[in-house]
């Protein structure tokens, strides 16, 4: 591996897939820039084995990032973060936020909050999680 | 050569009142195995059978890719074995054991030998008949491990171990099995140590193998059920794998798959598993 050393932390009891976990993880690392491109992975094997998890585990999660365009893999030199389109992953993470707002929309009409009740509770949820005081 | 470490074809041995039929089973190389069975299903009967301490009556046997019957011995070097416990002179302190091996095995490392009894805390000074149960085990995974196998059989060889030493030796299997030409099967019906490691589970039941599969494929197929009698009836009864009653309500497992829509599915570990499907056999 690298200079970066990344966190991975796997939640036995969660009920969540042990290879969604990694996969998660390591996508996130990866789109927020802890992972740069064309930066080595650690191997499939050793990953497991580090994490005392099985081999297939590992190589599952490995083979969905490198579906999904996150990873690229040499033959005999192992996994590597795949350059990524951050226009396009910023577009999907819009697109998120955009159907959570019309959750909130929904839930606000079902106890009659208004638009000034929103940005309110808006308005500290994003002070708590560390921006300035609207 | 096939990828296999062990490849077990159509095996059958029949004794009087136990037999093995038509037995199947493949560990590829660079995994780990868990082989699982209540007390009497044959595990140890199976791995007499892969080391050929006994004769099979039919089927074949591949062992690190030599026939079992005709060149095991090309490949004994490569092969750790922990039976149950290790048949060692009693009076010998490991030092002793050093020179004897050392003699036994072409490939045998002392450094290994003595780095894996110091990690182990085995005693130096103490001589074999001495030893606790425990130690007689760590003493016998250090010899299988000195002598740089590349398949390591073990059979119920982590169960006389308190849980931290347990804990321990699975640190070292995955250490062993960094390297991806080695493999280990390992034989329990201590089901939770296998639970973590193993890359495969094997199911043994009165000389069968119910299944195996890839550990985690299988926690995923399968889930439980909570359900009442008129539930019960609704569900088609194929699908059923295994059930559980209990005067409140049944457990019921069954692959995800055929699950009816609706019906609250809880996640199932090993345990559950083969205890749902010994009791449903």
């Amino acid at each position: 591996m690298g200079g970066v050393t990344i966190q991975l932390f796997i939640d036995t009891r969660s009920g969540q897939p042990i290879y969604l976990q990694i996969y998660t993880q390591l996508k996130e690392n990866i789109i927020n820039g802890t992972l740069k491109a064309d930066e080595p992975l650690p191997s499939i094997r050793n990953l497991a084995k580090d994490l005392r998890i099985s081999v297939i585990t590992t190589k599952r999660a490995y083979d969905e990032l490198e579906k999904d365009g996150f990873i690229y893999t040499i033959t005999g030199k192992g996994c590597f973060v795949a350059g990524q389109d951050i226009s396009l992953l910023q577009e999907e993470t819009l697109k998120k936020i955009e159907s959570h707002m019309l959750e909130i929309a929904r839930l606000a009409r079902s106890c009659e909050l208004s638009y000034t009740d929103i940005i309110e509770m808006y308005g500290d949820v994003h002070y708590n999680y560390g921006g300035k005081r609207i | 050569m096939n990828n296999n470490a062990i490849t077990i074809q159509e095996v059958a041995k029949s004794y009087k009142d136990f037999q093995i039929e038509n037995f199947s089973l493949e560990l590829p190389s660079g995994s780990i195995m868990g082989l699982i069975g209540e007390n009497g299903a044959g595990k140890t009967t199976l791995i007499k059978l892969i080391l050929n301490m006994i004769r099979k009556d039919s089927g074949t046997i591949t062992v690190l890719g030599k026939d079992n019957e005709k060149e095991l011995t090309a490949v004994k070097d490569d092969i750790g074995v922990v039976l149950d416990e290790p048949c060692i002179p009693e009076y010998l302190k490991t030092k002793e054991i050093n020179k004897i091996m050392k003699n036994i095995f072409a490939n045998w490392n002392e450094n290994t030998f003595f780095d894996y009894l110091k990690k182990l805390k085995v005693p130096e000074n103490k001589t074999f008949k001495e030893f606790s149960k425990g130690m007689k085990m760590k003493l016998g995974l250090t010899i299988a491990l000195s002598h740089d196998p590349k398949l390591l059989i073990l059979d119920e060889a982590t169960n006389g171990l308190d849980p931290v030493m347990r804990d321990e030796v699975n640190d070292i299997f995955m250490e062993f099995t960094r390297n991806a030409d080695r493999s280990i099967l390992v034989s329990s019906h201590i089901v939770s140590d296998l639970d973590k490691i193993c890359d495969y589970i094997a199911f043994m039941h009165e000389g069968k193998l119910l299944l195996c599969d890839e550990k985690d494929l299988l926690l995923e197929k399968y889930g439980v059920i909570n359900c009442t009698k008129e539930e019960l009836q609704k569900l088609d009864t194929s699908a059923i794998v295994g059930k559980k009653k209990t005067p409140y309500g049944i457990n019921v497992l069954m692959e995800r798959r055929n699950i009816p829509q609706g019906l609250k599915i809880s996640a199932v570990d090993v345990e559950d598993l083969f205890v749902f499907m010994v009791k449903e056999n």
